[in-house]
């Protein structure tokens, strides 16, 4: 059994994407799936919603950073939301709250995105 | 110096094990709980980089990790025998630079290196190579009791 689970939402033509579990180098070709389906969609604007994310290793980072110039170039982003103390540990060590819009829920990752659009 | 020593083979499904060993083993040394997670996420970046570069994701191969716990020094020694890990190829990236220019890769010795006192590369006579992960134990990362 899988102790990853990655779901997608559409709120507003914005894709959430759920993570739940452990993001490592076993499960993060999920979570890279989910990534190069929205691409091909050409879906752009994208939250990913950590809140049941219990673990991130560089493999699950990997896939942000694989996708990150390919959306911005495309007009859209990867906002992250929901992040337990643990998870943002890891994203501030790299530095990466310069890189990735990072909000505190979904709704105001949704209100960036909508904003943005008037 | 006490020891504990196990072996998985090469194979990413086995990373979830690896961190609940260390886990487990760093807690029962005397870190706290994010000293201990932040240990089993450096071993599993050192197992994922071997599984990945030094086995090329070939499943069938054996990767040794031992624990020496001496005095406050909490160290994971991972051994393979795959292709020869040459540190100096796989730098950590500036990270200016890593978010101006955003890539995959890279990434899991960086963390390595932020997390852990000190990573040492080995080369053993018998082309084994050896990742060594030092931890102190110090007021800020013992766990409270």
């Amino acid at each position: 059994m899988s102790n990853f689970k990655v779901e997608i939402r559409e709120i507003q033509d914005i894709k959430i994407i759920d993570l739940r579990g452990y993001l490592d180098a076993h499960t993060a070709p999920e979570l890279e799936k989910v990534f190069q389906t929205l691409m091909e969609g050409k879906k752009f604007n994208i939250v990913v919603n950590c809140k049941e994310l219990n673990y991130i290793s560089s493999a699950g980072l990997g896939v942000f950073m694989a996708y990150i110039e390919d959306v911005r170039k495309n007009n859209g982003d990867i906002k992250l939301t929901n992040m337990s103390p643990k998870v943002y540990n890891i994203f501030d060590l790299l530095g990466f709250p310069l890189l990735y819009d990072i909000t505190k829920d979904e709704a105001e990752a949704i209100r960036k995105f909508t904003s943005f659009k008037k | 110096m006490s020891t504990l020593n196990f072996k998985i083979k090469s194979q990413t499904e086995k990373l979830s094990i690896v961190r609940d060993f260390i886990t487990e083993a760093a807690c029962n040394f005397g870190f706290d709980d994010e000293s201990a997670s932040n240990i089993a996420l450096a071993v599993d970046e050192a197992c994922t980089n071997i599984i990945k570069h030094a086995y090329e994701n070939q499943p069938d191969h054996e990767i040794d990790i031992s624990l020496r716990m001496n005095n406050q020094v909490f160290e994971i020694v991972v051994t393979h025998q795959g292709k020869l890990f040459d540190p100096r190829l796989f730098k950590s990236p500036d990270i200016k630079d890593y978010i101006a220019h955003p890539r995959r890769g890279g990434l899991g010795i960086r963390i390595m290196k932020l997390l852990m006192d000190d990573v040492e590369y080995k080369i053993l006579p018998d082309k084994k190579c050896e990742v060594h992960l030092r931890k102190k134990l110090t007021s800020e990362t013992l766990r409270s009791r």
